[in-house]
């Protein structure tokens, strides 16, 4: 059994060996596919980051009205911390209010004074609220329309957004399903090219096969180098696909930095990039030995 | 002792490859089969290997009907056959020792006795000094003789040559005839398919005639009787 496993591992390597320009030419091949997927994976990330990017800007406030007690705020805020499409809720009480207020008008001389000669503070406290995907503050918007809180709240901007909300919402969605199928189709192509450019290596080696089982061997004597040598083209194509990846990034992901700030593709892929080396070493062995066995079957039998 | 009872082959309606061959073919004989293409002689080799499954009747191998095997141990019943045909069928990306050491391989034989039985067999077919090379590093002849040494690694009981001079000129032809009646006295039964009239003339051992997939002639000094 072992000097089976043996003799199958030394032939395969051989064989790999001895038809250098087909191995080099199918290692090319994954490798484009290998590079390709862990593209697209590297994109989907990108886009991923965007959208969260945009849908970050987006948040609900609710506003109280001048005489509710913190108390009956805090204690909204702490049924709004229920709801699962609640990320986060951020409570803006009167004088962070007024504190914000001039600060963001500390140029404006004219509205400062007639702050002052108010004497009280005329602005509300409200929550802040983030929900986790943009298309979840409608339900949040209808959660107080439940009696009990129409008492005390004055106002929620959602309805006076709600247009441009319902619009982003609609936008990432589609952002993010079209670049699934994107991956998808993309992903189906390299495969399929994968798994034809070992069909060509085993095809040029027919006669081969049917000669190891005309002196004898076995179904998995005969098979068995050649899925040696698709775990090697995976290998190997995954070790250079992350070669090839890696200056190019390098060199690329500043200017997609200066289009999309707050993405550093480069930084993902350095942070991950034991992970992602892993990921293509089993995209290329999986892809090279499932393509070997499937390839091979149509040769065997006789 | 291999023995074909009846056996007929039918591809189709319009070709029939065997009709109806009773066949006796004793141990240790040296056994030609004599036609011109398309008479049979490649039929009734394929259903002795198993490649083919009789239409009619039996391939009885001692006690072992042929046709009864399964594909399991087909692998098992191929390397008691050894076979050697016209194109030599070597595996191009290996060298002479590693062609023969891998029929070796595939039948789980040591590395102890590969690294013992295959430069004897080297000596037997005389290219113990083109071990290395490739086959396409070989003449016609050599790589002929390349084959037979792989054919009989296994030790088999039965040498099958399908045709085995078929690609070589007169030189090389005798060289292989000489190496099979070799291997025939050494005592292993060799069955050679052949349409070579001074093959078979030269030989004087037992042939047998095809023609249409009819036997038409059996004779222990046989001679070359078609036209």
């Amino acid at each position: 059994m072992l000097t089976s496993f043996i003799r199958i591992v030394k032939s395969g390597v051989l064989s790999f060996w001895r038809n250098k320009w087909l191995s080099s030419a199918a290692i090319f091949m994954m490798s484009l596919a290998i590079f390709g997927i862990t593209s697209l994976i590297l994109i989907n990330v990108l886009i991923n980051s965007l959208v969260t990017d945009l849908e970050d800007k987006i948040d609900v406030s609710v506003y109280f009205k001048l005489d509710t007690a913190e108390e009956d705020i805090l204690k909204v805020r702490s049924d709004l911390v229920q709801l699962d499409e609640v990320k986060s809720v951020e409570y803006i009480s009167t004088d962070e209010a007024l504190a914000n207020f001039k600060e963001r008008h500390k140029d404006n001389e004219v509205l400062l004074q007639s702050l002052n000669e108010l004497n009280t503070n005329p602005l509300e406290a409200s929550l802040n609220i983030k929900a986790n995907e943009a298309s979840q503050y409608e339900s949040i918007a209808k959660f107080f329309n439940q009696g009990n809180y129409q008492d005390i709240i004055d106002k929620i901007n959602y309805l006076e957004n709600k247009a441009v909300i319902g619009r982003l919402s609609a936008i990432t969605t589609a952002i993010r399903q079209v670049g699934f199928v994107v991956l998808l189709i993309l992903a189906a192509l390299a495969v399929l090219v994968t798994y034809n450019t070992i069909r060509l290596t085993i095809y040029s080696s027919r006669k081969e096969i049917k000669v190891m089982k005309l002196v004898g061997a076995s179904n998995w004597f005969t098979r068995g180098p050649f899925v040696i040598e698709g775990v090697l083209y995976g290998f190997i194509a995954a070790f250079v696909a992350l070669l090839v990846m890696y200056p190019i990034l390098w060199y690329l992901s500043p200017k997609i930095t200066s289009y999309l700030p707050g993405t550093d593709i480069f930084y993902f892929f350095q942070v991950n990039m034991i992970v992602l080396f892993f990921t293509q070493i089993v995209i290329g062995v999986v892809l090279g030995v499932a393509s070997s066995i499937v390839a091979i079957r149509r040769y065997l039998d006789a | 002792m291999i023995i074909f009872k009846k056996v007929s082959k039918i591809y189709s309606a319009e070709c029939s490859a065997l009709d109806n061959i009773d066949l006796k073919i004793n141990d240790k004989e040296f056994l030609s089969i004599a036609g011109r293409s398309g008479a049979g002689k490649s039929t009734l080799i394929k259903l002795l290997i198993r490649e083919e499954l009789p239409t009619k009747g039996q391939v009885l191998w001692g006690e072992q009907d042929v046709s009864q095997i399964s594909d399991k141990d087909l692998p098992l019943w191929r390397r008691r056959i050894g076979m050697v045909f016209q194109d030599f069928k070597l595996l191009p990306n290996k060298t002479a020792y590693e062609n023969i050491a891998f029929a070796m391989e595939a039948g789980g034989r040591t590395n102890q006795e590969i690294e013992r039985d295959v430069p004897q067999l080297l000596k037997l077919v005389n290219l113990i000094e083109r071990a290395e090379h490739f086959p396409n590093e070989l003449s016609g002849g050599e790589k002929q003789r390349v084959a037979i040494a792989r054919a009989l690694a296994h030790r088999p009981d039965v040498l099958v040559a399908d045709e085995p001079t078929g690609n070589l000129d007169l030189l090389h032809t005798w060289e292989i005839i000489k190496l099979l009646m070799k291997i025939n006295e050494l005592g292993t039964t060799v069955i050679l398919s052949t349409h070579d009239r001074d093959v078979i003339n030269g030989l004087d051992r037992r042939v047998i005639t095809l023609e249409k997939g009819k036997v038409i002639n059996d004779d222990q000094n046989g001679k070359y009787i078609l036209r």
